[in-house]
This record gives C-alpha cells, structure tokens and sequence, in this order.
C-alpha cells in the first residue's frame, strides 16, 4: 500500500528520486525568487483589483460564508439531530459582538495589502479568540443542569476557522521564516491551545465531554499510537540506513531489493495488518519465550511490523538517492587526502546524504502517524480506536476525538522535520 | 524488458481467471482457512467487487486530475502567482491529513457507502496530481517558453501547446501516484460501508479467516501494480515522443 501523506516519497518505483528532485527544485525557485514582490505583482495585475490581496478577497468570502452558516449545533441528547445557532444566538451579545468586531477587522486586514507579520498576528489572535468563544458558547447553550446535551462547533465555526488558518499559513509563505522561528510559532500555538484545554473552557464542548467519560482510555491509547508511529520508524531507520548503505555499494541487490519493497507498498495496509495475524500467532506459539516478549497474533505486534514494512522502503531509496547526490568533488577530494572507503563513508558521503536521509524519515512518520489508526481494526490499539468506535454508533465527536490528535501530532511531526531538514541542508553546495 | 512484460501479463491472466472463476482456486486459499471456513469469498460477486472498486477508483482520479491541472494552470499564469506560495504549503498540509479522518469525517456530511470514500478518494487524489503539474510547469526549460514567446503565440497557444505537453510526462506521474495510492486507500472506504475490494478483507478480519484477507490483498496488489507499470510505461513513450528522455534519466 502507498500512503498518501506523502506520495511522492512513499510513492513507488522512482518515487523517491522524484521527490528529492521536487525538494530540490521547490528550494531553487524559492531562493531565485520564485515569488514576485507584492508591488510587482500588483502593477502587473494592477487594472483588475487595485489595491486588494486577492487571496484576501477568497479568503474574505469564505469568512463570509462562515458568518452565514450556523456557529454551533444544538443538540438535546448525544444521537438526536442537531439544532443550528448563529453567532447571536449562540453568544451573550457583548461576546457575540467582540466577535463580530474581531471578524470585520480581520476581513479587512486580509482584504488589503498589509505586512505578512501583521496579517499572521491578526490571524492567530482571531483564532485563538474563535476557539476561547466556542467554548464560552458552549456553556451559554447548556440548560442549567443538564447533562445530557451536547453543544458542537457548527460549519459556520469551522469555515471561520479554515478562512483564518489559510491567512495564517499564507502569512507564514510569506515571511519565510527560518527553521527555529517555525518551531517556536508551532510552541506558542500548542502552548495556546494547551492552556485552553487545561484550564477547562473547552469542557462544555461535545468532544471533550466524550473525552470526559474515557480520559484513561484516551491517554493510553495516545501512549500506544506514539509508540507504534514513532517505535516502527525508530526500527525502520536503524535497519533501513544500513541496508541503503549496503545496496548502494552493490547495484544488483539494490535493483531486486527495490522491487520487493514496492510491491510490499502496494498491499493495502488493512490486507497487511491482517496477513501478519497468522504468522505472529505461529512464532508466539511455537518460540519459546516469543509471547513472553509480547508477541503474539492479534494487538501491538502485527500492527509494529506492518509499520516496519511500509516505512523501509522511503527510509532505504533515500538513503540510497542521498548517497548518490553526493558531490563527485567532494569524494574525490577525500580520497586524495587518503582516506579509506569507511572514513570517506562516515565523515563525508552519510553527513552530505543526511537531509535527504532525514527527508524520507519526515516522509515515513508522517505517513505512520496516519497509518496507526488502522490499528485499531486488528486490536492494535491507538487513536483509530475511537474513530472506529465514532463510525460504528455515527457519533461524529467520538471521531473527533480521535482525529484530531492523530492531524495534530502528524502535522507537528511534518513541520519539526521540515525545519530539521532545513537547517542541516543549509551550507550544502547547490 | 521482455520477461517483464510476459510475467505481467501471466499476472494479469491469472488475476482474470481468478474474478472470473474463482472456484478454481479454491484448492490453495482452502489451505489457510481452518474448521471448514469458506475458501473463497462467498458475500458477492468478486468481479463486481473489483469493478466497482476501479469505478471508483476512476471517478476519483479523473475528478482530481481535471481540478488539480486547472488549479496548478491557475497559480502558475500572472493572474493567480499570488496563490502559488499558499497553494504549494498547503498541498504540502494536505498531505498530513490521514485518509481515515478524512473518510470519517465525510460521513456526518454525506452519509455511509461510496460519497464519503469518493472525496476522500478525490481529496486525496488532487495533491500529488497538483504538486506535479506544478513542477512540470514551473521547471520547463527557459529557452523554450522563450522561443515560444519570440515566434509570437498567445498565452493560450504557449500553454496548449508548448507547456502542458511538455509537462505531460511529469503531470502523468503525478496521476499514477494518485492512482495506486487511491487504490489501497478505497479499501478503507469499506469502513463507512462503500462496496470495495475491502469487503473482503473486513469480512476476513472479523470472521478471522485469513484466505479472505489475502485474496482481497493480492487482488489489490496485483492491480496496483499492473496499472502502476502501465502508466509508467505511457509515460516513458510520451518523454520518447517529446525527446525528454534525457531529462527524465537524468
């Protein structure tokens, strides 16, 4: 099975060698200035919209939109149908109208041409301010002592947030910030968003309440999805950096090797995870000591090594496509200052392949991190347990509860990598 | 190349003869079914099955590929340049999202069976489709878009017919990545209730029978590689044909 988190890496035959050429090309015409100065672009287009972003206009309609569509769902008990309420409705009017306030001046702040540092902060404090509102709504919807309803965040509530999240990562394009900055902006964000949570002004709303009744089982279940992204990419690169090295010094392992780990990528992941159940339940009744150590057919260990498997390949054809980058100059130089092939390996050729080493890491925990909620099928455990559970009895916040952290955690996987990759790539020749 | 081609084809035969009649295989799955469990999946048809799931499969990838051409189009002419930086980051947001959140959190607004597994298949599908046309049309060599310009052509005749074919092989391998990754992908879709190939691997987990789960698999696979192969071999014709080949072995 491929994976879509990322295609190009994950993807088969020639995939990785794709991807390392898009990354490169992506850094090339960006540091070119791939991106006209916004005056330029203006002038160009200066006879259509004068003086207005014209993300900004898209991005004022979506708003629109969000302000027209109700802002949260009412709902008397956890199954019935949903009521809607708009913001009016939903708040007590000064909040409703700070907010209205909020929104107008971040629609206008989008619509023109302002400083991208501007445009960012007025995005998160809208943010911030639209995700503290919820939760304040929350509580204004619930009848006085009533345990049974519960209150969602509406269409109207998410759109606002998606217009908002694209100034934000439009702004964030734009300032092309470096690594650390990327970071410390992701820090504040899940620092934001972890107070929020902490000091409980969240708890009146739908999802939280289904992580009221099951907050034991969410943490381990939490524990266990870490475990298994993080624990089979760990497994993968120890054994799959290795194993590049290897097969790029012998051309015709790497050829049939290649092929057997595409056609591994092929196989769904549901079809995987159960073919494993077998063959484990065969070791962990047969080997001594196996299901001592944990193994057995179904839960943790078939959902590991499935992982394993789908991981090896990105890890393997960038380490590979890594050592091959290597500059012909450098390797040369090395060898006149008379350094054996194992130094040369170990102070030049692993160093310079180390972001596109990394590179395929990013690509596989990313693609894990998604992957892990299959898990859940064969007792394995992890966040697709409540998605499952969310399908099977059509309860949305149960899904929610469980795909939230799953997009959280691989969205800040992606953009920790990215930086790391970027900040051991720089100083390497072009 | 030859024995290649001739071991697909074998492939490829046996997997017709196994939707067609799969009786006849019921020799070999028998051995890894246990207490007299059926051999072969006995809950439909696996050739509608297989139809179906290609039908969707399609309908997705065809979708994708009309809007993330046209997107990538859009962001790459004057007019929507101020798009590209955003529309880069976020195919590359897009790409975090796993399949089963999008597929389950289609359902609330579509409902169970095949809607929901179509976006997502479709959302899915649009990202490496447009992350592709993009860098076929951004890194088309200069001196060509340059004579273009100089022999007089309009915007639309550079487009028709100098860019978009020149970037056909590039935006090719972005739809066969599509592709195969929309193939595993709609398995899952049989979660919410969609009639895919997943049917039978579900059927297989819970009843725990492994002859279902494997023959659901292999079907998969094996069609996931075949198309896979065949694309790539489209695309390597189309850069022969438009004498890019040094390019691509490069």
């Amino acid at each position: 099975m491929v994976w879509p988190n990322n295609p190009a890496g994950a993807g088969c035959r020639a995939g990785p060698y794709r991807r390392h050429i898009v990354f490169v090309s992506e850094i090339l015409s960006e540091k070119t200035g791939g991106r006209m100065s916004d005056t330029q672009t203006a002038a160009k287009s200066g006879f259509i919209l004068p003086r207005f972003d014209k993300l900004g206009v898209l991005i004022a309609v979506i708003a629109l939109g969000g302000v027209l569509l109700p802002f949260m769902i009412f709902r008397a008990n956890r199954i019935v149908l949903g009521e809607p309420r708009m913001i009016f409705e939903a708040l007590a009017t000064p909040e409703a109208l700070v907010l209205a306030l909020l929104l107008a001046a971040g629609m206008v702040i989008a619509l023109l041409r302002f400083r991208a540092g501007l445009k960012l902060a007025a995005s998160l404090i809208i943010l911030i301010a639209l995700f503290v509102l919820v939760g304040r709504s929350a509580y204004f919807l619930t009848p006085p002592d009533d345990n049974f309803a519960r209150i969602s965040p509406g269409a109207g509530f998410w759109l606002l947030v998606f217009a908002f999240a694209l100034l934000a990562a439009d702004a964030l394009t734009r300032l092309r910030l470096k690594p650390w900055p990327r970071i410390g902006i992701l820090a504040l964000v899940a620092l934001a968003f972890g107070i929020l949570l902490a000091t409980g002004s969240l708890n009146g709303v739908s999802t939280l309440k289904e992580y009221a009744t099951r907050a034991d089982r969410f943490w381990s279940e939490a524990q266990t999805h870490v475990l298994l992204a993080f624990g089979s990419v760990l497994i993968a690169t120890i054994v799959g950096v290795p194993v590049g090295i290897i097969s790029f010094r012998l051309p015709k392992l790497r050829a049939a090797l290649l092929n057997v780990l595409n056609i591994v990528q092929t196989i769904p992941s549901i079809a995987l995870f159960g073919l494993l159940i077998a063959p484990l339940a065969w070791i962990a009744a047969t080997v001594p000591g196996a299901s001592l150590i944990g193994i057995s057919g179904i839960g943790v260990a078939p959902a590991l090594v499935a992982l394993f498997a789908y991981s090896l390949l990105p890890v393997v054809s960038n380490t590979i496509v890594g050592l091959q980058s290597v500059p012909e100059a450098a390797n040369d130089a090395a060898k006149g200052m008379g350094m054996t092939g194992a130094q040369r390996m170990g102070w030049i050729e692993l160093p310079l392949a180390f972001p596109v080493i990394l590179t395929g890491i990013r690509i596989v925990l990313v693609q894990n991190i998604g992957l892990t909620t299959i898990a859940a099928l064969i007792g394995g455990g992890g966040f697709g347990v409540f998605i499952f559970q969310g399908i099977s009895q059509t309860a949305m916040d149960l899904v929610l509860l469980g795909a939230v952290p799953t997009v959280v955690l691989a969205f800040a996987a992606a953009v920790v990598l990215d930086a790391f990759v970027e900040m051991t790539s720089t100083g390497k020749p072009q | 190349m030859r024995p290649g081609i001739i071991v697909r084809l074998i492939a490829f035969a046996v997997l017709l003869t196994f939707l067609i009649a799969p009786d006849l295989f019921e020799p070999f799955f028998g051995m890894l079914t246990k207490n007299g469990q059926p051999a072969i999946y006995n809950q439909g048809s696996l050739l509608d099955l297989t139809l179906n799931h290609l039908a969707i499969v399609f309908a997705a990838t065809f979708a994708a590929t009309l809007i993330a051409v046209s997107l990538a189009i859009l962001v790459t002419r004057p007019f929507g340049v101020e798009f590209l930086p955003l529309s880069r980051s976020l195919a590359n947001i897009g790409q975090t999202f796993p399949p089963v959140a999008v597929l389950a959190l289609a359902v609330p607004v579509l409902g169970f069976g095949t809607a929901p597994t179509l976006v997502a298949l479709f959302l899915y599908g649009l990202l490496p489709i447009f992350e592709n046309t993009l860098t076929g049309l951004v890194n088309l060599p200069g001196t060509v878009a340059e004579a273009a310009k100089g022999v007089g052509m309009t915007w639309a005749q550079r487009l028709f017919k100098i860019e978009l074919p020149l970037a056909l092989p590039v935006i090719l391998a972005g739809v066969r990545l599509s592709t195969v990754i929309s193939l595993a992908t709609a398995t899952i879709g049989s979660t919410v209730a969609a009639r895919t190939l997943g049917e039978v691997i579900i059927a297989g987990l819970t009843s725990n029978n492994t002859a279902f789960v494997l023959q659901g698999g292999l079907i998969v696979g094996v069609l996931a590689v075949l198309i896979y192969d065949s694309l790539a071999a489209l695309e390597r014709w189309l850069m022969a044909r438009t004498g890019q080949a040094k390019r691509a072995a490069a």
